[in-house]
């Protein structure tokens, strides 16, 4: 398939029930799908002659704290033969298992591996789920939105234990975080701070 | 009587002179052939997404240059390119033109470091000695430019950030003419060397179809023959203005790949040349005053400028909700930013995708049944710099 258009009507016409919603922006080609379908629909988009989507380039999650289906699982491929790009995604729970794709691709397997760490997603078959890029001993999924910015714990060489130790943050000063939203766009977050203020006095 | 074999466990790294930056790499020994190669990463894991999706959009360029560190405008390139597709402003011909410049340049700092050190891993001193010099040349023309050597913070959404100054233009010029020499004497120390050859040759041998499945980009899917070129198949900024070639490699060997390299800065030199005789007079970011900053002159005389200024370096620009990934042609492949905006000033999400990580993932793959002293040649060649692939 050379036309994004024809792509997509041919993976919605194959795919029918399996894809929740496709659209194109900045001539890349968004797909949704179903936890359970995400195997069967990489084996399709891969082998299939009209789509030959042979790499698969990376693999994140995008954290939506407030939702209740939190995670957003984002898979990106890319088709030499046609020269286009496919972002695939689709919305699970926290703790929820979904599957590996190290079968299909095998370079999934650091990219799984980087998103369980990160995240703290799990995923099912997969032959090595390590942590990969904190130490080691480290707790925590650093990118989900509700870790610190400075992190939970501190390393440093004790020189009475002789050896590095970890110990909780200790911060001279709080991370402070300022707001410099335009406050005439918006005028609803100054009520907010006027209201506290008030309230201390 | 029988004899119990253990194989052997080492560590290589992570301070080791070839690991090329603090790789772990624990590896089963079976005699001298390596059975298993089980790479440790993120010793220098910085958590860039992190503190990028606390800054705004421009505080974020920085963390760019600290990626890739031998090519650090490469990457910035890319996080410009994805605000500029998601903000839909134009960029001025003369800064697509100097920014193209930049990351040719930046493509033959890394390639020296490569091609050299990996020479150094295989024995030859020289080389290194020799490329460094011409590093040195161009960073300092990174540094007139910016005003530093190695991280720049240049580039910006809509142009860069200031033009050049006098006589650089010149200067680069003169380097194009200088350079192509310095090159014909590292091949000739390297290309026919006996030794260099019998380390590299047959080494860590890629096929086409594992090239393409695990996720290989750059001169590590070149060198096994696919011609995939982002500059070419996905042309950005000026880039399909120019004349250049892809140099594709036969059988996906380290002396393959090298050749491939030595050939890409031959055609990096042919850009710079064609971006400096099409450079013409111009501006060199967008006129949008809501995202490029105003000149210090302007603030002196408009109480536009002057607020303009300081929005953008309190709040900084807002960017409207969207979702996107955009790829460029780094020197060690595809260097990708998947960046969500949620209309504030700061980004939602930016995953970087770096290709050391995936290119790293396959030493396993790549070095199984080699020698132990294939590994650094295998490494060198894999083009692996430390601050990417552990972001």
């Amino acid at each position: 398939m050379n036309n994004l258009i024809d792509l997509e009507k041919k993976i919605n016409s194959e795919l029918t029930t399996k894809i929740n919603k496709t659209s194109i922006k900045h001539n890349q080609i968004y797909v949704e799908i179903d936890k359970e379908d995400l195997v069967d629909v990489v084996l399709f988009i891969k082998t299939n002659k009209d789509t030959k989507f042979r790499q698969l380039i990376d693999i994140t999650v995008v954290d939506y704290p407030e939702e209740t289906q939190r995670f957003k699982i984002v898979y990106l491929f890319l088709s030499h033969e046609f020269n286009h790009r496919m972002i695939l995604s689709y919305f699970i729970n926290e703790n929820e298992l979904i599957s590996s794709l190290t079968s299909v691709f095998p370079s999934a397997n650091w990219m799984e591996r980087e998103v369980f760490d990160m995240y703290g997603v799990n995923f099912k078959n997969h032959p090595d789920l390590r942590r990969i890029l904190t130490d080691y001993g480290f707790e925590g999924h650093p990118l989900r939105k509700d870790f610190p910015l400075t992190g939970h714990s501190e390393v440093r060489y004790s020189e009475e234990k002789k050896k590095v130790i970890n110990e909780p943050v200790k911060l001279e000063q709080n991370y402070r975080n300022f707001d410099y939203e335009s406050p005439w766009e918006g005028t609803k977050y100054i009520k907010e701070i006027s209201e506290t203020n008030d309230k201390k006095n | 009587m029988t004899k119990k074999i253990k194989n052997l466990n080492l560590n290589f790294g992570p301070q080791h002179p070839a690991a090329h930056g603090v790789l772990r790499l624990i590896l089963e020994l079976d005699g001298e052939v390596v059975e298993k190669a089980d790479p440790h990463i993120g010793l220098l894991h910085r958590g860039t997404e992190k503190l990028i999706e606390n800054k705004t959009y421009m505080q974020a360029v920085p963390y760019f240059d600290r990626l890739d560190y031998v090519a650090p405008m490469n990457q910035e390139h890319a996080f410009a390119l994805a605000i500029e597709k998601i903000l839909n402003i134009d960029v001025p011909i003369r800064a697509q033109y100097i920014r193209v410049m930049f990351c040719e340049i930046g493509r033959i700092l890394s390639h020296i470091l490569n091609v050299t050190t990996q020479a150094l891993d295989v024995g030859a001193l020289t080389p290194s000695l020799w490329g460094f010099e011409e590093r040195e040349t161009l960073m300092t023309f990174y540094e007139r430019a910016s005003g530093s050597r190695l991280h720049a913070n240049y580039f910006r959404a809509g142009g860069v950030h200031q033009d050049l100054p006098a006589g650089l233009e010149k200067d680069i010029a003169k380097f194009c003419e200088t350079f192509p020499k310095i090159i014909n004497d590292l091949e000739n120390l390297l290309t026919d060397n006996r030794i260099f050859k019998q380390r590299n040759v047959d080494i860590g041998v890629v096929t086409k179809d594992d090239a393409l499945d695990y996720s290989f980009s750059g001169v590590m899917i070149r060198g096994s023959g696919i011609p995939w070129d982002l500059r070419k198949s996905q042309p950005y900024d000026c880039y399909d203005q120019l004349e250049f070639k892809i140099p594709v490699g036969k059988n996906g060997d380290c002396y393959d790949r090298y050749l491939c390299r030595i050939e890409e800065m031959k055609e990096s030199v042919s850009i710079i040349k064609q971006c400096l005789a099409r450079m013409e007079k111009g501006p060199i970011k967008t006129f949008d005053g809501k995202i490029s900053p105003p000149s210090k002159a302007e603030i002196k005389q408009s109480m536009e400028a002057l607020i303009h200024h300081f929005k953008l370096f309190t709040e900084g620009y807002r960017v409207p909700k969207d979702e996107i990934y955009t790829a460029v042609e780094a020197p060690k492949g595809e260097f990708g930013v998947y960046l969500i905006s949620d209309g504030s000033s700061k980004p939602y999400k930016c995953k970087i995708r770096a290709p050391g990580f995936s290119h790293l993932q396959s030493m396993d793959y790549l070095i199984k049944g080699h020698m132990l002293a294939d590994v650094p040649a295998v490494l060198g060649s894999l083009d692996i710099v430390f601050g990417e692939v552990d972001r």
